[in-house]
């Protein structure tokens, strides 16, 4: 490799300050896939993969994708829920790829929810 | 880098790597695979977290979630639990001793929360061995800042304004050994970085080398701009492989970046390192003795003034800074000395590491900021003593610094304060005591060390050291005189007054503070022939309690000398000319009996032999009552 140049170097930070993101960012959204044993076999596999095919894509340093356990709604799987900063958190039921990939451009990227394919706004209350 | 959801920060810091990491690391790469998992989660080797009594460990991100004590057989369902399907595994998950459920997060584990990371920054965050994951930290952006936009003599200054002192051991203001160096007239000039650490139970420096070594490289680039050096050494002892291979790759990472070697980032300054390997004699982490070494000679210190910043290796200026010194200045540098100097006290400035060790129930290295008390160390941080004990003494400063006793535990850390009470900052070796310590054996145990390590130039410190040696081992014989403890204080002294180097001159420390803090033990050990915390073997006896022996045989079974006389019904009995006093009947003697009693100075009650044993009677639950009835 050639020797950095000082643009270089503050290039290569930019750069590397990307890919460890997870460890050191600040997020602004995070996309909760559920994968109990019904939403694995339901396909959240796919689901997980497909939102993060698509914020590799974004090029986003501020998106996390997590899974969690079954969200109590099996018929419905898969299902993820998507938090953004400053607004409520919205479920998604019944996902499919496309499906993901519309919600990913207009709900993340965009700041609208996609309302057909969301089952409701709001969480379970903590009791 | 393909978009990942989990980064496993695994620790591969010396102590977790004997405790099977890279183990550990395998069996989490198959299960990963296993699952399909790979393109989703990726395994982050870093350096020491820190929390190295619950090592193996890794901490997961982004959440932050802490699992330790780690066996490649909970790694199947750690992965298949947490990792596929979200959940988090709390029996893997830290608890403390007075708690019943576990803290899930780093961030809540109080072990981290009074923490302070200065000079740790990176650790548990960045893989050592990629230098790109240290630029993405503000790496080198400090000692770039320096190259386009300081004259060294600005650097100087702004490291003298920090109130940056030396974290070897003495605490010399950094800047003003920078600018003795610079204003010498002679070229070329050297800066070394010193990791000889060899204080017994010490490892900040080899974890800083470990887990962040372009953080000293940065900093010793940044020194050697600022006194006007070309070339500079890292020493470190040849004991740490780990951090050697380490450093030697960050070194050739930072070359092929040309981040070392000629003409850095194009600004027209060139800096080169290499590593040279010490074989681990404690003398060498003496400055003197440390040029002498790297030179070849015998590693023997000289007499200062000339200071190496006058006159050191191969006869030139030459500043030598520890591990630590160096790997705070990138980052006085970027926030600047103000910032800097507002942590600590009046006199010592910005955090310090510190490795916790011995009788604490967190074992660990940690890093602090100046004046925090001990009493936040020990039972904040370190979580207390374990089993309940009483604290007695933290030895701070390893064999050169002292004993420093319960009633003081309110004592700011800083260097002052703690020369005051007879010990010193030192590298930072934390070894914490209970009540089972013996203070006289502790400071049998430091001399022993020193007179090993002793170089030989001084008669005070050679032939002294093993004066104070035989006096110690006397006392803790049994056969102390009157007179021994003054005889001690005096010599110690004589030590100190007339040895050379650092060695000599506080090797007599652990004594002189044990008596200070400590006196009416050694009286007990030479007047009574009595050793308070039970510890030395030829002032204690094991005795088993006729009243409470139940013969269950089990001592008489797995002690080694086979000095316990017994039979089933019949009191057991050890024979006193026999017994070796490895105290196995004492450990093994079931809890519920409880029979089997150290003592120390008073006579062992004599017990006849084949005495019946005296059975306790079950005490007759109301149940049973009733149905007998």
């Amino acid at each position: 490799m050639a020797k950095l140049t000082l643009d270089e170097l503050r290039r290569r930070r930019e750069q590397a300050r990307k890919s460890i993101y997870l460890r050191d960012g600040e997020f602004r959204g995070k996309v909760i896939v559920h994968m109990g044993t019904c939403g694995i076999a339901a396909g959240a596999r796919a689901i997980v993969a497909t939102f993060l095919e698509e914020l590799e894509k974004s090029g986003r340093t501020d998106i996390l994708v997590t899974t969690s356990g079954c969200a109590g709604l099996c018929s419905k799987e898969p299902m993820a829920t998507v938090e953004m900063l400053d607004s409520p958190p919205v479920k998604y039921v019944l996902l499919t790829p496309e499906k993901v990939r519309r919600i990913f451009a207009e709900h993340i990227l965009g700041g609208v929810a996609v309302a057909e394919y969301a089952l409701g706004i709001g969480s379970e209350r903590a009791g | 880098m393909a978009a990942r959801r989990i980064e496993l920060m695994l620790c591969t810091g010396t102590g977790c790597v004997a405790g099977g990491a890279f183990r550990i690391k395998k069996v989490l790469e198959e299960e990963i695979a296993r699952h399909g998992l790979q393109s989703e989660i990726s395994i982050v080797p870093t350096g020491c977290n820190g929390f190295c009594g619950q090592g193996p460990l890794l901490v997961v991100m982004p959440e932050k979630i802490f699992y330790g004590w780690l066996k490649t057989e909970d790694i199947p369902f750690l992965v298949q639990e947490h990792f596929l399907k979200g959940r988090p595994v709390k029996k893997l998950m830290f608890t403390p001793p007075e708690r019943k459920e576990p803290i899930p997060l780093l961030s809540d584990i109080p072990f981290f929360k009074k923490q302070m990371l200065i000079v740790l920054r990176n650790k548990g965050i960045i893989d050592p061995e990629k230098i790109d994951d240290y630029i993405a930290r503000d790496g080198y952006a400090a000692l770039e800042k320096v190259l386009t936009s300081m004259t060294p003599e600005e650097v100087i200054e702004e490291i003298i304004k920090s109130g940056l002192r030396g974290r070897g051991g003495a605490g010399f203001p950094t800047g003003i050994k920078w600018k003795v160096c610079r204003n010498e007239p002679k070229t070329p000039k050297y800066v070394i970085c010193n990791c000889d650490e060899g204080d017994p139970g010490a490892y900040m420096d080899r974890s800083v080398l470990e887990s962040d070594p372009h953080s000293v490289i940065e900093g010793q680039t940044i020194a050697a701009y600022a006194i006007g050096a070309s070339h500079g050494y890292i020493y470190v002892r040849t004991e740490y492989p780990l951090a050697i291979k380490r450093m030697q790759k960050a070194i050739e990472q930072a070359r092929e970046y040309g981040l070392l070697g000629e003409n850095i980032l194009g600004t027209g300054f060139s800096f080169d390192l290499e590593i040279r390997e010490g074989s681990g004699a404690f003398v060498c982490g003496e400055e003197t003795s440390l040029i002498h070494s790297i030179e070849g000679k015998s590693p023997e210190p000289r007499q200062r003034p000339p200071f190496p910043a006058q006159v050191g290796i191969w006869g030139c200026p030459t500043v030598i800074n520890n591990v630590e010194t160096l790997a705070t200045v990138p980052v006085i540098i970027n926030r600047g000395a103000e910032w800097f100097s507002k942590i600590g006290t009046e006199t010592s400035k910005g955090t310090k590491i510190f490795s916790l060790v011995g009788k604490i129930n967190n074992t660990g290295l940690i890093e602090v900021p100046m004046g925090i008390t001990l009493r936040e160390i020990i039972y904040e941080i370190g979580g207390g003593i374990p089993g309940n004990r009483k604290f007695k003494a933290v030895q701070t400063g390893g064999p050169s610094g002292g004993c420093i006793p319960a009633s003081l535990i309110d004592l700011p850390i800083d260097y002052e304060s703690l020369t005051q009470a007879g010990s010193m900052m030192g590298s930072g070796g934390m070894i914490v005591m209970d009540e089972d310590t013996c203070m006289v054996d502790v400071a049998k145990f430091f001399i022993q060390f020193t007179n090993d390590e002793s170089c030989g130039k001084c008669t005070t410190c050679r032939d002294g050291s093993a004066a104070l040696l035989e006096v110690l081992t006397r006392i803790t014989d049994g056969e102390g005189q009157e007179g021994d403890i003054e005889f001690l204080e005096e010599l110690a002294w004589a030590i100190k007054d007339a040895s050379m180097c650092g060695l000599g001159t506080t090797l007599p420390n652990p004594v002189l503070t044990t008596i200070r803090y400590f006196r009416e033990e050694y009286e007990a050990h030479i007047r009574e022939k009595r050793c308070p915390a039970k510890v030395c073997k030829n002032l204690i006896a094991y005795w088993i309690d006729p009243q409470l022996c139940q013969a269950c045989l089990i001592c008489k079974r797995e002690c080694p000398a086979e000095a316990i006389y017994g039979e089933k019904h019949i009191v057991h009995v050890i024979d006193q000319s026999k017994c070796t006093k490895c105290g196995t009947c004492l450990e093994v003697c079931p809890p519920r009996f409880g029979a089997v009693k150290k003592l120390s100075g008073e006579p062992v009650p004599p017990v006849e032999r084949g005495m019946k044993v005296e059975r306790k009677k079950k005490t007759a639950t109301p149940l049973q009552e009733q149905s007998s009835a």
